[in-house]
């Protein structure tokens, strides 16, 4: 295609058509006039183009961009998202406050509502322990089980997230300590194994019956006070089951002997002063909700 | 507009005709003429049906007893339903819909491979409303001539009170054409009721509202620019087309060389073809186009055309189908038998009118020669049109078959995630899981859901005290779908492998339908013998 072709109108003989007068291998490509409507129509999409950077932030700059007349930006949507969600939810914690704990149970718009939030208040305060699903770990307690260290009820869970285990700035705080049988020299070696031999017995787990029987004196003297007779805990104490096959640091034998002889013992925030009385409600019925959760009835043992 | 012998000829012009092109084209008024004949009364007929199915059908009622609406054709949005007389789809069957979409696009390629656009020429909304505005605008400013003087002539108040009356009636039929589509999403009855009385949702009105815009726009201000310029389709069927396909034909072998002084040319002695270029044709056509310039784009083969020409060749004296629905086959066989030559015009090879030798045509005796061909139905059926009707009743017949084979009760099954299992104090495994039971029937029935394949298991719903038991009884309310939270545990002796196969079985209580649901059952490593 030589240069002078660029300036030369060609018409296309069948259409009667304009080229462009571009030509690939052959082919010319005809320019076909827009129709006038078409025009003015591109030309108000400028215009509302214009209407619209002026508006909205629209322009991007180095660090931030431009902000529009009218000053909408993405947290300032969710702000006033997150403002009408919470005057939405006002109603309902106001009515969660005043509305004891069996109650909501049977309140089935407030219970979905609760244990939804609960869901998202654990996701926040909780998972960082009990993990995500509250699947717990070593030395965090399982709260999807049927085992309990302070009880199962609705109640009995609301006041251990009210008020904590062993936290120091709550004065109802749930308080229990084992003592350190190795540590404080009250057992001696020996008899820690013995014991712990006696303790594997009573989980039904493989265990050495010659240490087992030897074990079961000193877990009278010194144990059964506080775990039971046959190892069944006592959760008035926050003594836990022995003879179940949920350990909450470990059931091997190296890992009872660890705990008989120099005790770990967990410490869990008070929620009541931070959270405020519906939120702890909110999470007691959600943990409640997990699959473990007891009526007060059943917790009487 | 003058009159030559007994034809009447019009001053009219083809909006696409090649001598005057601009970069940037106004637009320019067409004002088709009232044609009459076969084709028209075939279009009024066409016109009146789909006007009337659009505008009835939400009105139909349907009884479905108690539970489910009673309106027959209802996109229920809010329930997520579609009601079409005796069938009720749900969101998860919408393969159905889809189904029937494709089996309207295989239609589409038949229809067009056999007929040509006839889509465009008679069902497209955009063809019949522009018909029904036309109708209006004939109606209040008089046909062709009269419109083009009322155009030209200065406002006065007759002027305005016609143009003001042939907008208020366009509108009102916008608004009568938004306002039907509602009804397709809401009971009808009551949605009208609301509708005058102002207490229906924003959205309602807002739809009218656009879809009153789009059809006065479309059908009283832009016509045919929608079809020329907007729609994809044209650009689409004409691929579809090929040589044995119908469409709206100019015979040029027969018409040419047109004449306006037939008679006296023959007279002359000279022979010419039996168009008297009165420019009916051009006249009639909505799309203000030529036909005799061949196959255009902007052609949605309406075949008004035909009629108009139709109408003067009867006055004439000769033949119908100077314009004829025909075949490019059969085109290319009578140029021809015509005498007209191929020539190559910019790389294209086109026949040569005006090598056309009339005598060819019609010899001596003045009757058409009897050796032009005439498309018949026979060139409907060849090897791509029996393919397109295979497929389309496969999948008709499919579809059938899907829906009256399909089931009526579903369960979903989700396992939980986290935690995937919990170890009890008495060492059995429970796993958590979300089961939807869905009744898809409009009646309240009851099921028994059970666990398959796993010894000893127990199951229960999230918050029953009573974790003994080996069934639930669930009752689910009709039509509808019920989620429940349940657990499932397994003593230890039961389990074999960290991931254990299972069914979930649900069997409607009395008999009836049953279905199972493959899941599986996690346990910890330390758990599996």
């Amino acid at each position: 295609m030589s240069s002078d072709d660029h300036h030369k109108k060609e018409i296309d003989e069948l259409s009667g058509t304009e080229t462009t007068g571009h030509e690939w291998d052959g082919i010319k490509e005809l320019d076909t006039p827009l129709p006038r409507w078409w025009v003015w129509t591109f030309y108000a999409t400028i215009v509302f183009a214009i209407g619209y950077v002026i508006y909205y932030p629209a322009i991007p700059m180095i660090e931030t961009s431009s902000t529009g007349i009218s000053g909408v930006t993405a947290r300032g949507q969710l702000e006033k998202t997150m403002a009408a969600v919470g005057e939405q939810q006002a109603e309902k914690l106001q009515k969660l406050n005043i509305t004891p704990l069996e109650k909501v149970v049977g309140d089935d718009d407030l219970y979905r509502y609760a244990v939804a939030g609960g869901q998202s208040l654990f996701k926040v305060y909780c998972s960082q322990c009990h993990g995500s699903g509250a699947q717990g770990g070593p030395g965090y307690p399982n709260l999807n089980d049927d085992d309990w260290l302070w009880g199962g009820t609705l109640d009995k869970i609301y006041a251990t997230i009210a008020h904590g285990i062993r936290y120091e700035g709550d004065d109802d705080t749930r308080l229990a300590e084992m003592p350190a049988f190795g540590r404080d020299q009250i057992l001696d070696r020996d008899t820690i194994r013995q014991v712990a031999a006696y303790v594997r017995k009573l989980s039904g787990q493989e265990h050495d019956a010659a240490l087992a029987e030897k074990g079961a004196q000193p877990f009278a003297e010194n144990c059964a006070a506080c775990h039971g007779e046959a190892g069944e805990g006592n959760r008035d104490l926050g003594a836990p089951n022995l003879a179940d096959a949920i350990w909450l640091y470990g059931g091997g034998r190296e890992q009872i002997v660890a705990q008989i002889t120099n005790p770990r013992h967990g410490v869990m925030p008070a929620w009541l002063k931070r959270l405020g009385e519906a939120r702890v409600k909110q999470l007691a019925l959600y943990v409640h909700s997990l699959g473990g959760g007891e009526k007060t009835t059943a917790s009487a043992r | 507009m003058s009159t030559t012998e007994e034809v009447t000829t019009f001053t009219a012009e083809a909006v696409n005709s090649k001598a005057n092109r601009e970069l940037y084209v106004a637009r320019k008024k067409i004002h088709p003429k009232r044609a009459e004949g076969f084709y028209r009364s075939l279009k009024w007929i066409v016109m009146a049906v789909t006007l009337g199915i659009y505008y009835i059908t939400p009105w139909i009622r349907w009884d479905r007893g108690p539970f489910a609406p009673d309106q027959a054709v209802l996109v229920d949005l809010a329930n997520a339903r579609f009601y079409f007389f005796f069938i009720e789809i749900w969101p998860q069957e919408f393969f159905f819909v889809a189904g029937m979409l494709v089996m309207a696009g295989i239609g589409l390629f038949l229809v067009t491979s056999t007929v040509g656009r006839a889509w465009c020429g008679y069902t497209c909304p955009q063809t019949v409303w522009v018909d029904l505005f036309l109708v209006v605008e004939r109606a209040v400013e008089g046909d062709r001539n009269a419109r083009i003087r009322l155009d030209k002539e200065p406002m006065t108040a007759s002027k305005f009170a016609k143009r003001f009356t042939k907008h208020a009636i366009w509108l009102l039929i916008a608004v009568a054409t938004g306002g039907a589509w509602i009804f397709y999403f809401a009971d009808a009855p009551t949605l009208a009721k609301n509708l005058l009385t102002f207490q229906s949702p924003f959205v309602a009105y807002a739809t009218i509202g656009v879809l009153t815009a789009t059809t006065y726009i479309f059908g009283g201000l832009m016509r045919e620019q929608v079809c020329t310029y907007m729609c994809p389709w044209p650009r689409i069927q004409a691929a579809m087309l090929d040589e044995n396909s119908l469409t709206v034909t100019y015979n040029d072998w027969r018409g040419e060389p047109r004449s306006r002084h037939a008679k006296r040319v023959r007279a002359e002695g000279k022979l010419v073809g039996d168009c008297v270029d009165c420019n009916a044709c051009v006249a009639v056509c909505p799309m203000g186009i030529d036909i005799r310039e061949g196959q255009q784009l902007e052609c949605i083969t309406c075949a008004l055309c035909i009629d108009a020409c139709n109408g003067v060749m009867d006055k004439l004296g000769f033949e119908k189908g100077l314009i004829s629905y025909a075949t490019l086959a059969e085109y290319d066989a009578n140029m021809q038998l015509a005498g007209s030559k191929r020539i190559n015009v910019a790389g294209d090879t086109v026949w040569d009118r005006s090598s056309i030798d009339p005598e060819k045509v019609r010899p001596t005796d003045g009757k058409l020669n009897a050796g032009m061909k005439h498309t018949g139905l026979s060139s409907f059926i060849r090897p791509r049109t029996v393919v397109y009707i295979a497929i389309w009743c496969a999948l008709g017949i499919g579809l059938l078959a899907a829906l009256f084979m399909r089931d009526r009760l579903d369960i979903n099954v989700r396992h939980d995630r986290n935690p995937l299992y919990v170890v009890l104090s008495d060492g059995a495994i429970r796993n958590g899981y979300e089961v939807k039971i869905l009744n898809m029937k409009l009646e309240p029935r009851s099921f028994r859901l059970s666990v398959g394949g796993l010894e000893g298991a127990h199951i229960w719903l999230a918050g029953q005290q009573d974790t003994s038991g080996k069934s639930l009884d669930i009752d689910v309310k009709p039509d509808q779908l019920r989620a429940m939270k349940l657990f499932v545990k397994a003593p230890r002796s039961s389990i074999t492998a960290t991931r254990q196969p299972f069914q979930f079985v649900v069997e409607e209580i009395g008999g009836g339908e049953a279905e199972t649901y493959d899941a599986q059952f996690v346990s910890p490593e330390g758990a599996v013998k």
